[in-house]
Parts: C-alpha cells; structure tokens; sequence
C-alpha cells in the first residue's frame, strides 16, 4: 500500500478499495430484520434459563453482520480485529468477573461487596 | 527522506493528503485504526453500565421484569427496525461515496440524519410515557403503574429496587441517544461536504469513518433492546 518511494508521483488510485457489492448489503440488512423478529418472538416463549441467551446470541450474531459487513471489518487489515477483540475481551472480563465474584458471595453468604 | 523531497519536483499530490503521509492509502488506514481504537473505547465506557445492569438484573430480577414489562415493545421493535434501516442507507451512502456519486451519497446520508430523527423521536415519546408514570427515578418516583408476574402490584424491595431499573435505562438509552444527537450534526456536516464534490473515490474517509460512528450506534441498540425491553418474567 506504501511501497512507493517518497517522493515519487503518488498513483491516486494506488490500492483501489474494496468495493463490497449491494446485494450483500441488503442480504445483511434483511438478515437484520428478520434477527429483530425472531428476538421479539422468542421473548414470547418461555423457554426457562435460555430467554437471554437465546437474545443474547440473535444480538451478537446482528452484531456480527454490521461489524464484518456494513464496518468493512471483514476486509480490513487485521490489525483492526485485534483493538475490536481487546476491547470485547476487556468488556466480558468485566461482566463476567465482577459477576462470579457477587455469585461467589451469594453462594457462600458473604454478604454484599463493600458491607 | 526530506534531502529526496527537496531535489524532487514537487509533486501533484492529492490536496487531502498530509504530508506526513505517504500516500492517501497509509493516511486512510492510519484514520481508521484511530476510528477502531475509538470504537474499542466506546465499547469499554457503555461495557460499564452494561456489567452494572447485569449484576443489579440478577440480584433484583423481579424489579427488572416489572419494569421492563412496562416498556412498549411495539415502540421498541420499530426503533430497532427504524435504526437497522438507517444503518443501511448509511452503509449505502459511503458505497456511493466510494464510487464518486455525489448526489447518491448525500441523499443516502439525509436519509440517514431523517431515520435517526425518527428514531429520536419515537424516543421522547417513551421517554414522556415515563414520566407521566411516575417512572423517572428520584423525589417522584413511584412503582405503583408496574406489575409482578401475576399481575399484581409490587411491593416492598421489589417496588423499591424497579427504580434502579430504570436508572439504568435512562442511563444507557440516554447515553445511547447522546450519541445519535452527536452523530446527526456529524452526518449533516459529510452530507454538506459530499454536496460540494469534497470526496472522490480516492478519499472519502471522513464519510467512512462517520459511518463506523453510526453503525456502531446501531450495534449499542442492537444489543439494549433486548436487555432492557424484552426481560422476561420467572413463572
């Protein structure tokens, strides 16, 4: 992408951008669309302990389309991938730890963090 | 490297090309790591509220139901739909700036700034219901328009503890549509700069990166809406 040398003429239109395709617009935005239905639809069932996760999993995968396709994440240098996932990595080592740590106290009757 | 530059004849570069740049190539990629690295931090800021709603959802769970009972799920629904929508004629408009169409990458990009106001629209509207219930947290707060899983009237630390429920949706959906309110006037301002022929196929990276903006505003609500609207109630 920058081999040229300084100086040189630079080429306008040296690494032409990945132009993706319409279609695969629409196809992610009607995947969109339907995962929004389903969410609200399977917050109907009871399907017990499984409600969030199965949300959780319709959002994560939305989540994914727009990241990879209408983010260009998928054709981006990987570099990119590497601050999204430090920063997701951070994101659940915070829910989950600080979540564990209140599940540890309830189960061994501790009492609230902090009393 | 400057001893090179100063023999060369000055070259025609690309008048948005900083001269701390190789090429428009390097200038872009080095923009939009700046845009991810934003993006990494925007996720740790709203990934704070979020862990303190999953640990006051799980030690208050009968609040938490209530109050998201009382939330208006149509409305939900088509703000999400509303807000997919303007993702993809976001999407849409930096597709066209990609490709040197001017006119289509402005009208995709008013498009956007009309959806997102639909949006933050719908918002007050809610907003309002929230009020007039009582359901604002602080001096006038009051549990008694919520409902248990049986229908009845909550009581005690259930009615008590709802209002940190929606402490943490006024929290995060108002820091969600901060975040709308910041992007139309950004939006706007690419549109404008799109309509006097500022962007090329060779650099459009300011409307690229407007459009990380949005969709990662998009993908805020994709994952609040179904923690805040849709909680169901432990039969």
């Amino acid at each position: 992408m920058s081999e040229h040398a300084a100086g040189s003429p630079p080429d306008p239109h040296a690494e032409p951008d990945h132009v993706v395709p319409i279609g695969t617009y629409i196809m992610v935005f009607l995947a969109l669309m339907v995962g929004t239905g389903v969410t609200v639809a399977a917050s109907y069932v009871d399907l017990g302990i499984w409600n969030t996760p199965v949300a959780m999993l319709i959002a994560v995968t939305k989540a994914s389309l727009v990241v990879f396709f209408f983010m260009h994440l998928k054709y981006s240098p990987r570099l990119y991938w590497i601050w999204l996932g430090a920063a997701i990595f951070f994101v659940v080592h915070l829910v989950l730890g600080t979540g564990l740590d209140y599940l540890a106290r309830i189960y061994l009757n501790l009492g609230s963090p902090g009393t | 490297m400057s001893s090179l530059s100063e023999t060369a004849p000055a070259p025609a570069h690309h008048p948005a090309l900083r001269h701390h740049f190789d090429s428009l190539a390097t200038q872009k990629d080095s923009a939009l790591l700046g845009m991810w690295v934003f993006i990494a931090q925007e996720i740790l800021f709203f990934g704070g509220m979020l862990g303190a709603y999953t640990i006051y959802r799980n030690l208050y769970y009968d609040s938490f139901a209530a109050g998201s009972h009382h939330l208006d799920v149509p409305l939900g629904t088509i703000n999400t739909a509303v807000l997919i929508c303007s993702s993809l004629t976001m999407a849409l408009g930096v597709h066209a700036a990609a490709l040197g169409k001017r006119k289509a990458t402005v009208a995709f990009l008013l498009l956007t700034i009309v959806l997102g106001s639909v949006f933050l629209g719908i918002k007050v509207v809610e907003y309002a219901d929230k009020f007039e219930n009582h359901l604002v947290p602080g001096a006038h707060y009051s549990a008694e328009h919520l409902r248990g899983a049986h229908g009845e009237e909550l009581t005690g630390d259930v009615a008590l503890h709802s209002q940190l429920f929606f402490a943490l949706y006024f929290g995060l959906t108002g820091l969600h549509a901060l975040h709308m309110i910041i992007g139309i006037p950004i939006i706007a301002y690419m549109a404008w700069r799109a309509g006097q022929g500022r962007f090329s196929p060779a650099y459009y990276t300011p409307v690229e990166i407007t459009g990380l903006y949005w969709h990662f505003v998009d993908i805020v609500w994709i994952f609040l809406f179904p923690l805040l609207y849709l909680i169901p109630h432990h039969v």
